[in-house]
């Protein structure tokens, strides 16, 4: 990058007479913030403001939010331990234990299936790697806090459970 | 004795105007600067669903302060550390014995002058005490044993010595004009008339000492532009920074009151302390039994009004949070109401049949009501500037304080000086 061509000193337009005494455009200023003062006394409800526990903000159907693990007809997960998504995860948060299924037709299911949540960075890799479609970031729960550290390490019950909490 | 008294009891008055504006003062700087800024600011604390638009939120903040731990860097000077708070507040509301609040009061058949100390040398003192101030501050600064309240401790010393001779001479002038150094005298003087139709106020006889003086006051008080010693974008938070809890309030606090004592001079040497602009006080007295009734009425009808807005929003707004919350229209239109109803009782009394020492009292009371007014307006407008102006960069500050106000005040001084010799 080359600076030819700039001028050596910002050159900014010189002040009148009427500005280098400050006082006029004090006095403007003063009418600008007052203006948008009373307008907000008399509209309040018109300000951008979100009132946030009871007003919600609607977020787009690809927002990634909390996870959520697919179920087959029969309410078992879809996953087949098949390790993508932990091996794809950058933040690496996800445990999985495979264990041998019942049926012969389909060859493993997760015996335990963790996901730190306090390690995620919501960046939806996973679901990109999945070969089963069994994970999902759908559920648009943005709303993630618990009072101890091991709570956010969410278990296989948890996350077959996870539903949308009716934000979006 | 009874002169121990009446001190005690204006002391008291003036106590609790102060005490009792720094919260009120405090939530209108939250909650202007949020309309200002196109927010909503504090609307959450509330007392049994009751959130008085956020006025809560002081009482909330005071007792979290109060019941914080009170963390102190190890290395302070302990004795200066403790001191420092209560020195800031002790200062800030010291200036306040010598403002006029009222004219005088007669009760129980003795005149009362409404003055905690009426000295001769008032206007002397109200200086002395403005450079006091920054004591509090420097002492915390150095105190707290850390550069950046160092720094800040400095910068507030620099800037009082620059501003504080702007401020001596724009009330120079004013003193040549009025011809004294008692407050009492030049509040007094103010309630003439120049050509009969002009109100002889400060800002009318010295506006450009009006300028320097409120310039100054900005900068004594340690508010935006002006307030480099807490500069938090540069010097984390100046001088404070290093104390919290009950002392940290006090520094709050006693910002708050050097900005309703600085409102306080600017309307006691400007803007003609208590008096009412074409109303003298023999008119006053005259008038007093219609003056009453009309207020009366006037509260009537305006407090009639806000019931009626309070009783549309709680019809529009029945179920709008589903808790206590919604009660609270309900509540202000009763309290409205109930002041409505206290008001028409009042009217029942018959006040225009007031005899005249009542006439008295009210015209003393309009004259301290008058007084508050003009001061809650300047602490309004000390909380609107901070809105408004972005702050001074250090050199631009120096340059201000004594190249320009330290000329112009002089000129001002020897030109009004000219002018009061030839008239």
């Amino acid at each position: 990058m080359s600076f030819e061509g700039l001028p050596a000193k910002a050159t900014g337009k010189k002040m009148t007479f009427l500005e280098s005494i400050y006082l006029v455009e004090i006095v403007r200023g003063l009418g600008v913030t007052i203006s948008h003062l009373v307008k907000n006394i008399f509209a309040t409800e018109a300000m951008p403001t979100m009132q946030y526990p009871e007003e919600k903000r609607v977020y787009s159907d690809r927002f990634r939010g909390r996870h959520h693990l697919m179920q087959r007809e029969d309410g078992t997960p879809r996953c087949v331990a098949c390790q993508m998504c932990s091996t794809y995860c950058p933040a690496d948060c996800i445990t999985i234990e495979g264990a041998e299924h019942p049926d012969p037709s389909i060859e493993k299911y997760p015996a335990s299936f963790e996901i730190d949540l306090l390690r995620c960075v919501f960046c939806g890799l996973c679901e990109e790697a999945c070969p089963c479609d069994a994970i999902r970031l759908d559920t648009g729960i943005y709303e993630i806090a618990a009072d101890d550290r091991a709570k956010f390490v969410v278990d296989k019950e948890f996350l077959l459970h996870n539903k949308s909490d009716g934000t979006r | 004795m009874p002169i121990v008294l009446e001190s005690l009891a204006k002391i008291v008055f003036m106590f609790l105007l102060i005490l009792g504006m720094v919260p009120v003062l405090i939530w209108a700087e939250r909650k202007g600067a949020a309309f200002i800024q196109d927010r909503t600011g504090p609307n959450r604390a509330a007392i049994g669903g009751v959130r008085l638009a956020g006025l809560v939120h002081p009482i909330a903040d005071v007792l979290k302060l109060v019941f914080k731990e009170d963390v102190q860097p190890d290395a302070r000077h302990k004795a200066m550390y403790n001191m420092a708070p209560w020195a800031a507040m002790t200062i800030a509301v010291s200036s306040y014995a010598v403002i006029p609040f009222g004219d005088f009061i007669t009760i129980a058949g003795r005149k009362i002058p409404l003055v905690v100390a009426d000295l001769q040398v008032g206007a002397l003192y109200v200086l002395a005490v403005a450079s006091l101030g920054t004591y509090g501050v420097v002492m915390g600064g150095w105190a707290a044993n850390n550069k950046f309240t160092f720094l800040g401790g400095i910068r507030a010393t620099a800037q009082m010595i620059s501003y504080e001779i702007s401020m001596g001479l724009a009330l120079m002038g004013l003193m040549l004009v009025f011809a004294s150094l008692r407050i009492t005298d030049i509040v007094a003087g103010q309630g003439d008339l120049i050509f009969g139709f002009l109100p002889k106020w400060g800002v009318v006889v010295q506006p450009l000492g009006f300028v320097l003086f409120i310039t100054a006051v900005f900068a004594e008080t340690n508010r935006n532009p002006f307030d480099l010693p807490e500069g938090e974008s540069e010097i984390v938070a100046g001088f404070h920074l290093e104390y919290s809890s009950l002392k940290f309030a006090l520094f709050f606090m006693a910002e708050y009151c050097h900005m309703v004592v600085g409102a306080a001079l600017i309307s006691a040497f400007y803007f003609g302390g208590y008096q009412i602009p074409w109303l003298p006080r023999p008119v006053l007295e005259a008038h007093a039994g219609g003056l009453l009734t009309g207020k009366l009425i006037a509260i009537i009808i305006v407090s009639g009004i806000f019931a009626v807005l309070f009783l549309r929003r709680a019809q529009k707004e029945r179920n709008k949070f589903g808790d206590a919350r919604d009660r609270e229209p309900r509540i202000g239109a009763g309290l409205w109401l109930m002041v409505a109803a206290g008001a028409a009782g009042a009217l029942l009394l018959k006040p225009w049949h007031i005899g005249p020492q009542g006439a008295e009292m009210v015209a003393s009371i309009a004259q301290i009501f008058a007084f508050v007014g003009k001061v809650v307006f300047f602490a309004w407008l000390f909380i609107w500037v901070r809105w408004t102006l972005p702050r001074f960069r250090y050199d631009q500050l120096m340059h201000l304080g004594w190249k320009v106000m330290l000329p112009l005040g002089l000129a001002n001084l020897v030109v009004t000086a000219v002018v009061m010799a030839l008239v």
